[in-house]
């Protein structure tokens, strides 16, 4: 009980602060993410213990802690990969505890991970329209005969992925295989993937790993961008902290898979206790 | 008694499957790698046997070793010619390769030998075993078979646990790249489980034919298919395993030819292990693979 | 690759096998084609339609079944069945043979999707001889089925002829265990041969580029993934596996119209069989149809055409598999050719210069 008010404070106090995501929340309106007291363990290893988080909409919210806090773990839990052996997700005040990956998916959560995981062989206008499966229908039979609904809702479809192809500035490479694509444009394609699933919540694993400055930079105009065009709610695991202080209004630090502390992003920045984390005694 | 005397030539055709499951097993553990044509080596061992024994009038025990050696060079030459370009391709192009091995020694040995039955002659020539007053009857050949089935499971252990090249194997087995950063040489590690996997092959082909004295280019393909089974139900890779994946399979194979069907005693053995399998999704006593996400 | 380009590359592909239809016309007519080769045509359609079912499976699915030959064998033996049920019911053969090809594929679908239930929960080679397993089951089961019918309706048996226990008069035994089915009218011709494989090529390529097509080789590429965006991972493995069998169903059918006797032997059904496909598949590309026809052809007539140097056919086959694995998928192999290539067009450009 102790956990689940101090996390009910910290949404009061995000409130309070909402101007800055330029999203004012108001109170009593429901947080698109509420996790409550979220734990699992592996073979007796807690690996998450006691995960607290209220994200309201439209907020860019980081999760950071050293290697092996459980960051991921978090993600897996928050995505149906494990289930977890104690606690309650609220998507939007929807219980999905439990829940399977793709219903979870369909309910509103999309998410990128930490080693990319692109459809390799299919070009790039095809990763993001396997995103689209869900939203722009025709049964099996319709595409094996050609019938016109097969050529109504494909054209909707290439619309629709160009159009996300383009937020991202892979227009131009929509005919490459995934696979043929540099690096940082892989990381690219796999958010623009995720956002084609029309998510309510979009969980980005690390999206800056393995970038230089430039374009981290880069990225982070990007992650800025979709937040203001598709009025997304953001939670990402990052390490860089240039891009963490960047972007990310409120920081949860996770440490040993417990809640270390959580607020605006300045203030968890300058607190000893997460420095000494990271950095050690 | 007659339930006795069919659970023991069970048990001695299992002895058989699992010799031969080791040479799967051992090969899969280490150099990943499904070797279709691995029960065509039982064939081409036995051929060599019947040769020496039958032809040149020689002792049997002259006939293994000759067999033992030929398999041997053979194991070591297919996996230097076929499998070793193929080491960093696709497993399914080095499984293709493996069968086109498989048809090339059928086919070789269709050249020298044709197509009819050539009659194998035990190479066990002790008196059977009469117990039970008449009752229950042992071929000395199974005996031997079952035997000779304890004797390679615990040599093969200790050369694994005790030797510097067992070590490697099992560290190849591991992370073939850490390995090779160790300092183990896995194509020579590879090399010597082809070897011991072949040589295996060639004793299994002895006892198989003397069991079964009926010998063709054929003969080893069905045994090798049902051995690679003992070894996928056992949990591949496993040694333990392939023993209890062969006895088992012998086991029921033998049953339900005497007492369900002779002609379902196939299906039999099939239907067991895609139940094992979906219960237990890698046998026996194969080790869980949790992709990490 | 691009809408165009798909659209041209599949009408090369539609294209080669109605070109091949024409030449064999042609050659038929003219007189310059062997009896041999003749008696070749069908096996050659029904191998390429086999083996772009199983691509489906191997490259679009990207899951290892060796249990090909199991639903090409409860195709053609229910077909077969049919056909020789119906001989007074329906005169027709043409009509006959449509309604078998129909049933064959059905049958072979259903089962497919029985078996894939429980076994697509394998990976790997655990799948493999899993779908092996269930392929000899299959076999083994109909080598020792008995169906007659009289008056009395159908009768079924796992032993022999007489514990149908049918009417003397009016029994007729139609599945005669490990001797099969005898009689089934040889209806199989070529053309209705490539027909079929048309048909199989328009199901599996516009299945293909398609929505579901999509889905499927989003699981092969990345199953996790596939799953994070809400991709049905049972449904869709289930219906690529259920369409490769009723295909191959439908390829047993017309084997079975092309056999005056149908035996679940191991030659005919056997795991070797489902290995030979397989062979195919690997050859002529994973997930490229048209070279799996083209690897099913060739690879069926070559032993055929080395029918001069007789007993080495076999051997050469043997020889020929391996060296183009190894030429086809080896590193060195693959980096050597990369270079000469290179040089080539080097070379071309210089000579341009």
């Amino acid at each position: 009980m102790a956990a689940d008010s101090k996390s009910v404070k910290m949404a009061d106090g995000a409130v309070k602060s909402g101007g800055s995501a330029g999203q004012a929340a108001k109170a009593g309106t429901v947080p698109t993410l509420e996790v409550k007291n979220l734990s699992i363990s592996f073979g007796g290893l807690k690996a998450v213990d006691g995960f607290n988080v209220v994200i309201e909409k439209g907020q860019l919210y980081g999760l950071i802690g050293p290697n092996g806090a459980g960051k991921t773990t978090v993600f897996n839990l928050l995505t149906g990969v494990y289930k977890p052996d104690t606690g309650v997700i609220l998507l939007d005040g929807k219980n999905i505890t439990g829940r399977k990956t793709i219903e979870i998916n369909q309910e509103g959560i999309a998410r990128t991970f930490q080693n990319i995981r692109l459809f390799k062989e299919l070009s790039v206008l095809d990763n993001v329209k396997v995103g689209l499966h869900n939203h722009h229908k025709y049964s099996t039979l319709e595409g094996i005969l050609r019938l016109p609904s097969f050529y109504k809702v494909e054209k909707e479809m290439n619309e629709r992925a160009m159009e996300l192809l383009s937020v991202f500035d892979l227009d131009k490479e929509c005919d490459y295989k995934a696979s043929n694509l540099p690096y940082g444009k892989q990381r690219k394609l796999e958010i623009a993937r995720a956002l084609a699933t029309d998510p309510k919540l979009l969980l980005l694993d690390e999206p800056a790993a393995g970038m230089n400055p430039n374009e981290t930079a880069e990225l982070m105009e990007t992650i800025r961008f979709v937040r203001e065009k598709f009025n997304m709610t953001i939670l990402l695991i990052e390490h860089d902290m240039k891009l963490v202080a960047g972007i990310c209004e409120r920081l949860t630090v996770l440490n040993f898979g417990q809640v270390l502390t959580q607020g605006e992003t300045s203030e968890v920045l300058n607190d000893r206790r997460v420095i000494t984390a990271y950095l050690g005694e | 008694m007659s339930f006795l005397s069919y659970f023991i030539s069970g048990v001695s055709l299992g002895a058989v499957y699992a010799i031969i499951a080791l040479g799967y097993t051992m090969v899969y553990g280490i150099a990943r790698m499904l070797n279709f044509a691995h029960g065509d080596v039982i064939m081409v061992g036995s051929f060599i046997i019947f040769t020496v024994v039958s032809t040149f009038g020689l002792n049997p025990f002259i006939g293994i070793a000759a067999g033992v050696l030929a398999c041997t060079l053979l194991g070591v030459t297919v996996e230097r010619i076929a499998y070793r370009p193929l080491r960093e391709a696709t497993s399914l192009a080095v499984l293709i390769t493996a069968i086109g091995v498989s048809y090339f020694l059928q086919n070789v040995a269709l050249l020298i030998f044709g197509s009819n039955a050539h009659q194998f002659t035990s190479v066990v020539s002790l008196p059977n075993l009469v117990l039970a007053g008449g009752n229950l009857t042992i071929s000395s050949t199974a005996i031997v078979t079952i035997i000779s089935c304890i004797i390679i499971m615990i040599a093969l252990t200790a050369f694994i646990n005790k030797t510097k090249m067992g070590q490697a194997m099992l560290a190849v087995s591991e992370d073939r790249g850490a390995a090779s950063l160790m300092g183990i040489d896995v194509n020579k590690t590879i090399a010597v489980t082809f070897a011991i996997g072949s040589a295996l092959a060639a004793i299994a082909g002895a006892l198989l034919c003397s069991a079964y004295p009926s010998l063709t280019p054929y003969t080893g393909s069905m045994p090798g298919i049902k051995a690679f089974t003992a070894a996928v139900f056992g949990g591949i890779g496993s040694i333990p395993g392939a023993l209890i994946g062969g006895i088992v399979l012998g086991v029921i194979e033998n049953l339900s030819k005497a007492y369900i069907s002779s002609q379902l005693s196939d299906a039999i053995v099939f239907a067991v292990l895609i139940i094992v399998l979906l219960v237990r999704p890698t046998g026996i006593l194969g080790r869980k693979i949790n992709e990490k996400v | 690759m691009t809408k165009n380009k798909v659209r041209i590359q599949n009408a090369v592909t539609y294209g080669m096998v109605i070109l091949f239809w024409v030449v064999i016309q042609v050659m038929d007519k003219t007189g310059h084609l062997s009896s041999l080769f003749k008696g070749l045509l069908v096996p050659l359609c029904m191998y390429a339609i086999l083996a772009v079912s199983l691509n489906l499976t191997v490259g679009i699915l990207g899951e290892l079944s060796l249990g090909h030959a199991g639903f090409m064998c409860l195709g053609a033996f229910s077909g077969a069945f049919l056909t020789n049920c119906l001989e007074t019911a329906v005169p027709s053969v043409g009509l006959r043979f449509f309604m078998a090809l129909i049933l064959g594929a059905l049958v072979a679908g259903v089962f497919g999707l029985l078996i894939g239930i429980p076994v697509l929960r394998l990976k790997g080679d655990y799948l493999a001889i899993v779908t092996l397993a269930f392929g000899e089951i299959i076999k083994n089961l109909i080598n020792v089925l008995y169906v007659g019918r009289d008056s009395n309706g159908f009768h079924f048996s796992m032993k022999d002829t007489t514990s149908l226990g049918m009417d003397k008069e009016t029994g007729v035994v139609l599945i005669k265990g490990a001797q099969g089915i005898t009689g089934t009218p040889r209806a199989a011709t070529f053309t209705i041969g490539i027909l079929l494989l048309l048909l199989t090529l328009f199901i599996v390529l516009n299945l293909i580029h398609s929505r579901t097509g999509r889905a499927i080789m989003s699981i092969r590429d990345n199953r996790i993934a596939a799953e994070s965006i809400g991709i049905n991972i049972t449904k869709y493995k289930l219906m690529a596996f259920s369409i490769s069998a009723a295909l191959a169903g439908m390829a047993g059918v017309l084997y079975a119209h092309s056999l005056s006797t149908l035996k679940a032997s191991s030659d005919n059904f056997g795991y070797n069989k489902s290995i030979l496909i397989l062979v195919f598949v690997v050859l002529g590309g994973l997930g490229n149809m048209r070279g799996s026809i083209i690897a099913a052809m060739l690879l069926t007539a070559l032993p055929e055409l080395l029918r001069g140097l007789n007993d080495y056919r076999m051997l050469i086959y043997a020889i020929v598999l391996i060296v183009m694995t190894i030429f086809n998928s080896s590193p060195k192999a693959i980096e050597l050719r990369s270079v000469v290539m290179s040089k080539l067009r080097g070379g071309a450009k210089k000579e341009v210069a």
